[in-house]
C-alpha cells in the first residue's frame, strides 16, 4: 500500500472510532429506556453531553498532584492507541505491525493503571473504593481474556489481529473449530462486560456509593477532564465490541483497498456494532448487578470457558 | 579488554582499601563510592567488549591447592551479566554517596563503602569464574559480604534474625551447588569449567538428572524460587537501600546466570522434556505466589523483595520454555525463550534496583518503611515520585516500557507451544501464559497500591508531611536507572542483537535477524504476519493520541484554567483519615484469594459498663498466613530442635566423658579399617 493511502486509512479509522463511540453509548441507553417503557434521550445525546462538558470550566481538588491532571489524557491516549491497532472496517490495518492482541490488552491496562491512580489521588473514600474494586476486576478479567484470545489465535495461527480477522474473513466467517470458537466468544463477551463496567459487573448509570466502580473513580472529575474520561470509556467499549464483531463475525469486512469494499465494510461494521450494542442494552435490562464478591465466580466461569475452548481446539483438530 | 579488566579490578580494590586508611567520613564516602562508580563504568565497557569480542577473554593463574585454578573467562554470557551488574552497580554507588549520609555517626561509612566494593567485585568475578572451586570461593565471598551488609544496622530489631536466616538459606543452597560440581568433576576429572562442558565425557542419565536438581535447588535458593524464597522478604529489606537494590536487582541474577551456564552449557545435548517442564512450573508458581504475597505486604521494601520472587518466576518461564523447545530440537524457539528470559533479567535488574533506590529515598525522607504512613509524597518529592512511577509502570509491564517488551516475548514463546508434538505440553504452556497474565494483572494492582498510597492524596503522618526531596546524587543514581528502563523499552532493536550474541553460542542458532523486522523497528519472533510489536511506534501513538486529546480539550474549552477547591467529603472537612488505606485497597483481593492467604481477623472490643451497645475501645488485627513458613519450614525446624534436645543427653560438660567418646570412636574406626 502507498504510504499516503495508509495515512488516510489511519485517520479515517481514528475519526470513525472517535465519532462512533458516543453513538454506541446512546444506542445502549436508548434500548434500556425503551425496555423500561421510557422514551429516553435521543441517540445523539452523548455528543451533546460531551460538547457541554468540554466547554465547562473544570474544578480540581486542591489536594491532588499532576497525576490527576495527566490521567485523563493517558487514559484517552491509551484507549485510542489500542483502537488504532485493531482492524475496524478493513481487515489489514496499516498500524497492524505496531502491536498484536497482547499489546492491545496491555495498552488498555495502561489506562486502567492511571484510572486507579486517579481514583486514589483525590483522597476521598469513594475514589479509593472504586480503585480497589477496579483492581480486583481487572485482575480476574485479564487471564480469562488472555486464554480466550489464545483460543482464537490458535484457529487463525497468529496472535496478530489483522491476520486473525483476515483469515476468518477469507473463510467467509466459516470457522474451523465451531465449539472452540463459541466458547471463546462466550468468555470474551463476559470479559467485555466486566472490562467496560457494564451490568452485571458494574452499573454505569448510577452514582450509588455502594455499587459504583468506574464512576467512583471519576467522582472528582469535571469539565474537559470528565469529558475525556467519559469519551475514553465509550471508546473502550467500542474497542471490545469491534474485537468481538470482527473476530467472530467478520462477514463483509473489506479485505482489499477498493472504494466499494471499503464502503461496504464501513456500513456493515456500523450495523454490526450497533446490533451488538442493542444486545448489551437488552442484557443490562434483564439482569441485576451482581454483588462484588459474586463477580469472581462469573469471571471464573469465563476463564473455564476459555480453557475448554483451548482443549476443544486441540482435541477436535487431533 | 585485559586493560579494562585491570582497571576494573584496580578501581574496586582501591575503592575497597583506601576508605579504610582515613577516618574522615566525607573522604571515605567519596573514595569508596567513587571507586565503585569508576569500576562500574569500566565494567560496562568490559561487558560490551566481551559481547562483541571474537574470542572469549581467558586468564588463568594456577595454584598449589589441588583442583583450584584462578581461572577467568569472559564469554558473551558472562559479559552480559558483567554489563548488568556494572550498570546497576554504577547507579547504586552514585546513589550511595548521598544515601549513606543517614548512617554518619552510627555506622562506619568507610567500612560499608569498602564492603560495597568487595560485594560488587565478587559478583563480577562470580560470573567470570571458569573453575568450579574458584567459583565456589567467590560465591561464598559474595554471600558472606552480602550477609555482613544485611546486618549493617544490626542494632535494629529483626535485622540480626533476618541475617541469620539468610546465612542459613544461602549455605543450604551452597551445599547443593557443591554437590552439582562434585558430580561434574567426577566425570570430568577436574574442576575446570572447560572439562565440565567437554562433549565426549557424558554423564549417565541418572547422574545428569541429579545434577539438574541439585543445581536447581542450590541456585534456586539464591534466586528465591518458591518454596526457597522465604529469606528474601526478610533479608533484602533489612540491608541499606542501595544494597537491597544490588541484592534484589543483580545478586539473585548470578543464580540465573549459573542455571543457564549449567543447563545450556554443561548439560547441553538431549534434555528430557520434564526438566524444562519443571523449570517452567517452578517459574509459574514463583511468579504467581510472589506477586500475591507482595500484594499483602505494607512494608515498601518487603513488597519489592516479594516482587523479585515474581520476576525470577517470569525469567524462569522464558528459560523453561526455551528448555522445552530445546528438547524437541526447535532451536530457534529455544533461543527465543532464552532470549526472553535474558531480556527480562536485565529489565528486572534496572527497574527493581530503581524501585529499591526509590523506596530508599522515601525512607530517607520519611524515616519509615510503612506504606500506611506515607501519602502525598509526589508534591513534596517530585523527582523521586517520577522515577518511582517509571519503575512502577515498567514492572507492571505496561507499554511502551522495558518490562512490557520482555514479558511480551515470554508470552510469545509460550504461545508458540503449538509447534510442540505432545498435547500435554501444548496445553500446559498456554496455561502458564494465563498464569503470567494473572501475575501481570496482580502486579498492576500491587504497584497501583504502592505508588498510589505512597505518593498520592494527602500525607497520612507527620513524617510524610515533613518530607523533602532527596540530595542530587541520589536523584542521579535513580535517573540513570530510569533512563535505562526507558531506553531498554524503546530500543529493542539495540538490545535484541546484543542478547542474540549470548544465546547464539548456547543454542547454536542466530535469531536476531528473524526477530527484528523493518530495520529493527518491529519485534516479530516468527513473522510480521504472525505477531509483532513496535514500542517506538506505540510510544509515538500514545504521545500523538494524548496531544490530540489536549488539542480537542483546548479547542472546545478555549483553555479556561481549572478552579481549585477542596475534595467533596460529604459535607465534612476532608482529612487523611478518610482516604483508603493500603489494607483496605487489597481487602477484596484478599477475600477472593482466601485459599492462598488464609486470612484471620482478630477483633477486640471493650464496652462501657452501662451498656454493651457502646464501644469504648476497639481493635482489629488482620493477619495472613505465610503458608510455606508455617507448613514447610516450621515443622522441619521443630523436628531438628527435638532431635537436638535428645542429643543433649551425651553433652554433659564433663571433659573426661568427651575424651572417652574420642577414644571409643578411634577404637571403632580402627576396627572398621582393619
Amino acid at each position: 500500500m502507498h504510504v499516503m493511502v495508509q495515512l488516510v486509512l489511519i485517520v479515517v479509522q481514528l475519526v470513525m472510532l472517535l465519532a462512533l463511540a458516543p453513538f454506541i453509548v446512546g444506542v445502549i441507553r436508548k434500548v434500556k429506556a425503551r425496555l423500561q417503557c421510557r422514551r429516553g434521550a435521543g441517540l445523539f445525546q452523548p455528543y451533546a453531553d460531551l460538547a457541554k462538558l468540554f466547554r465547562k470550566q473544570p474544578v480540581r481538588s486542591s489536594t491532588t498532584s499532576w497525576i490527576f491532571t495527566a490521567a485523563p489524557y493517558v487514559v484517552f491516549a491509551s484507549t485510542v492507541a489500542a483502537g488504532l491497532l485493531m482492524p475496524v472496517f478493513l481487515s489489514h490495518t496499516p498500524l497492524n505491525f505496531a502491536g498484536n492482541i497482547i499489546a492491545l490488552v496491555y495498552l488498555l491496562a495502561l489506562g486502567t493503571f492511571f484510572l486507579i491512580l486517579a481514583g486514589l489521588d483525590a483522597g476521598s473514600a469513594f475514589g479509593g473504593m472504586g480503585s480497589s474494586r477496579e483492581a480486583i476486576i481487572a485482575t480476574l478479567a485479564e487471564p480469562a481474556m488472555m486464554l480466550s484470545i489464545l483460543a482464537i489465535a490458535l484457529t487463525a495461527g497468529s496472535t496478530n489481529l489483522s491476520t486473525i480477522v483476515h483469515q476468518s474473513a477469507l473463510l467467509e466467517g466459516v470457522v474451523l473449530a465451531p465449539p472452540a470458537h463459541l466458547m471463546a466468544l462466550a468468555a470474551m463477551f463476559i470479559v467485555t462486560l466486566a472490562e467496560t463496567g457494564r451490568v452485571p459487573v458494574d452499573n454505569p448509570a448510577t452514582h450509588l456509593e455502594l455499587t459504583m466502580i468506574h464512576e467512583a473513580m471519576l467522582l472528582e472529575y469535571s469539565g474537559r477532564y470528565l469529558a475525556l474520561m467519559e469519551w475514553a470509556a465509550g471508546i473502550k467499549l467500542l474497542v471490545f465490541l469491534t474485537l468481538i464483531v470482527n473476530v467472530f463475525a467478520p462477514w463483509g469486512i473489506a479485505t482489499s483497498v477498493t472504494p466499494a469494499a471499503l464502503a461496504t465494510g464501513a456500513v456493515l461494521y456500523v450495523v454490526k456494532v450497533a446490533g451488538l450494542a442493542v444486545v448489551i442494552g437488552v442484557i443490562e435490562s434483564m439482569f441485576a448487578k451482581l454483588r462484588l464478591f459474586r463477580v469472581p465466580e462469573l469471571l471464573g466461569a469465563a476463564f473455564i470457558l476459555a480453557l475448554l475452548a483451548l482443549v476443544f481446539f486441540y482435541t477436535l483438530r487431533g | 579488554m585485559t586493560t579494562l579488566l585491570t582497571v576494573l579490578l584496580a578501581c574496586y580494590l582501591l575503592g575497597g582499601l583506601l576508605p579504610l586508611c582515613t577516618s574522615r567520613w566525607h573522604l571515605q564516602n567519596i573514595l569508596a563510592h567513587g571507586g565503585a562508580a569508576a569500576a562500574g563504568l569500566a565494567g560496562i565497557a568490559l561487558g560490551f567488549g566481551g559481547l562483541f569480542a571474537a574470542q572469549p577473554l581467558t586468564l588463568s593463574v594456577p595454584s598449589n591447592i589441588p583442583f583450584l585454578t584462578f581461572a577467568l573467562r569472559l564469554d558473551p554470557l558472562a559479559a552480559f551479566f558483567v554489563l548488568t551488574i556494572s550498570l546497576v552497580g554504577l547507579a547504586a554507588s552514585i546513589y550511595a554517596h548521598g544515601y549513606v549520609g543517614e548512617y554518619a555517626g552510627r555506622v562506619s561509612i568507610g567500612v560499608v563503602g569498602s564492603l560495597l566494593n568487595g560485594f560488587l567485585l565478587s559478583m563480577t568475578l562470580v560470573v567470570m569464574a571458569d573453575n568450579g572451586f574458584f567459583f565456589l570461593i567467590l560465591w561464598e565471598v559474595m554471600s558472606l559480604l552480602s550477609y555482613v551488609l544485611v546486618v549493617t544496622e544490626h542494632e535494629r530489631p529483626g535485622v540480626r534474625e533476618a541475617g541469620l536466616f539468610y546465612l542459613i538459606m544461602t549455605h543450604v543452597g551452597t551445599a547443593f551447588i557443591i554437590l552439582t560440581f562434585v558430580i561434574f568433576s567426577q566425570e570430568a576429572g577436574s574442576f575446570s569449567f572447560d572439562d565440565f562442558r567437554h562433549p565426549d565425557q557424558r554423564l549417565p542419565d541418572g547422574l545428569r538428572s541429579i545434577a539438574f536438581f541439585t543445581a536447581l535447588i542450590g541456585f534456586g535458593a539464591k534466586a528465591g524460587i518458591v518454596p526457597l524464597h522465604v529469606w528474601l522478604p526478610y533479608a533484602h529489606p533489612a540491608a541499606p537501600s542501595h544494597i537491597s537494590a544490588l541484592m534484589s536487582g543483580v545478586m539473585i541474577k548470578t543464580a540465573v546466570y549459573a542455571l543457564i551456564r549449567v543447563y545450556f552449557d554443561f548439560l547441553e545435548g538431549q534434555f528430557p522434556w520434564w526438566w524444562g517442564f519443571t523449570v517452567l512450573s517452578i517459574g509459574a508458581l514463583s511468579a504467581l505466589l510472589g506477586v500475591m504475597y507482595a500484594l499483602m505486604e505494607h512494608d515498601l521494601k518487603s513488597l519489592l523483595a516479594f516482587h523479585s520472587v515474581e520476576n525470577i518466576g517470569i525469567i524462569l518461564l522464558g528459560i523453561g520454555a526455551g528448555m522445552i523447545f530445546h528438547t524437541y530440537g526447535l532451536h530457534e524457539l529455544a533461543a527465543l525463550g532464552l532470549l526472553a528470559g535474558l531480556y527480562h533479567t536485565i529489565n528486572h535488574a534496572t527497574f527493581k534496583a530503581l524501585l529499591f533506590l526509590g523506596a530508599g529515598a522515601v525512607q530517607f525522607a520519611t524515616h519509615t518503611r510503612d506504606i500506611e504512613e506515607y501519602g502525598g509524597l509526589l508534591r513534596r518529592m517530585p523527582w523521586t515520585g517520577l522515577f518511582f512511577l517509571i519503575g512502577a509502570v515498567s514492572i507492571a509491564a505496561l507499554p511502551p516500557t522495558n518490562g512490557f517488551v520482555s514479558e511480551w516475548l515470554v508470552f510469545q514463546s509460550l504461545f508458540l507451544s503449538v509447534q510442540l508434538p505432545t498435547l500435554f505440553l501444548k496445553l500446559m504452556l498456554p496455561i502458564a501464559a494465563a498464569i503470567l497474565a494473572l501475575t501481570g494483572a496482580l502486579a498492576l494492582a500491587c504497584f497501583a497500591k504502592a505508588f498510589g498510597m505512597s505518593f498520592l492524596a494527602q500525607p497520612r503522618s507527620a513524617h510524610a508531611r515533613q518530607s523533602v526531596e532527596v540530595p542530587l546524587s541520589m536523584r542521579i543514581g535513580m535517573g540513570i536507572l530510569a533512563g535505562s528502563c526507558v531506553l531498554l523499552g524503546l530500543a529493542p532493536m539495540l538490545v535484541v542483537p546484543l542478547l542474540d550474541r549470548v544465546t547464539g553460542p548456547l543454542t547454536g542458532v542466530v535469531i536476531s535477524e528473524k526477530v527484528l523486522a523493518l530495520d529493527g523497528w518491529v519485534v516479530a519472533p516468527v513473522t510480521v504476519e504472525f505477531s509483532s510489536i513496535s514500542t517506538p511506534v506505540l510510544a509515538a501513538l500514545l504521545v500523538g493520541a494524548g496531544l490530540l486529546g489536549l488539542l480537542i480539550a483546548r479547542w472546545f474549552g478555549k483553555g479556561v484554567p481549572a478552579r481549585y477547591t477542596r475534595t467533596w467529603g460529604c459535607g465534612l472537612p476532608l482529612t487523611p483519615r478518610m482516604e483508603y488505606t493500603a489494607t483496605g485497597f487489597v481487602q477484596p483481593i484478599k477475600q477472593v484469594f482466601e485459599t492462598v492467604y488464609q486470612p484471620t481477623v482478630k477483633l477486640e472490643r471493650e464496652f462501657l459498663e452501662q451498656s454493651k451497645y457502646f464501644i469504648r475501645h476497639q481493635r482489629v488485627e488482620f493477619h495472613t498466613e505465610p503458608v510455606f513458613e508455617t507448613y514447610l519450614y516450621r515443622p522441619v525446624v521443630r523436628k531438628l530442635l527435638a532431635i537436638a534436645e535428645r542429643l543433649r543427653v551425651i553433652q554433659v560438660g564433663s571433659l573426661h566423658l568427651y575424651l572417652t567418646y574420642i577414644f571409643v570412636t578411634l577404637v571403632l574406626l580402627l576396627l572398621w579399617a582393619g
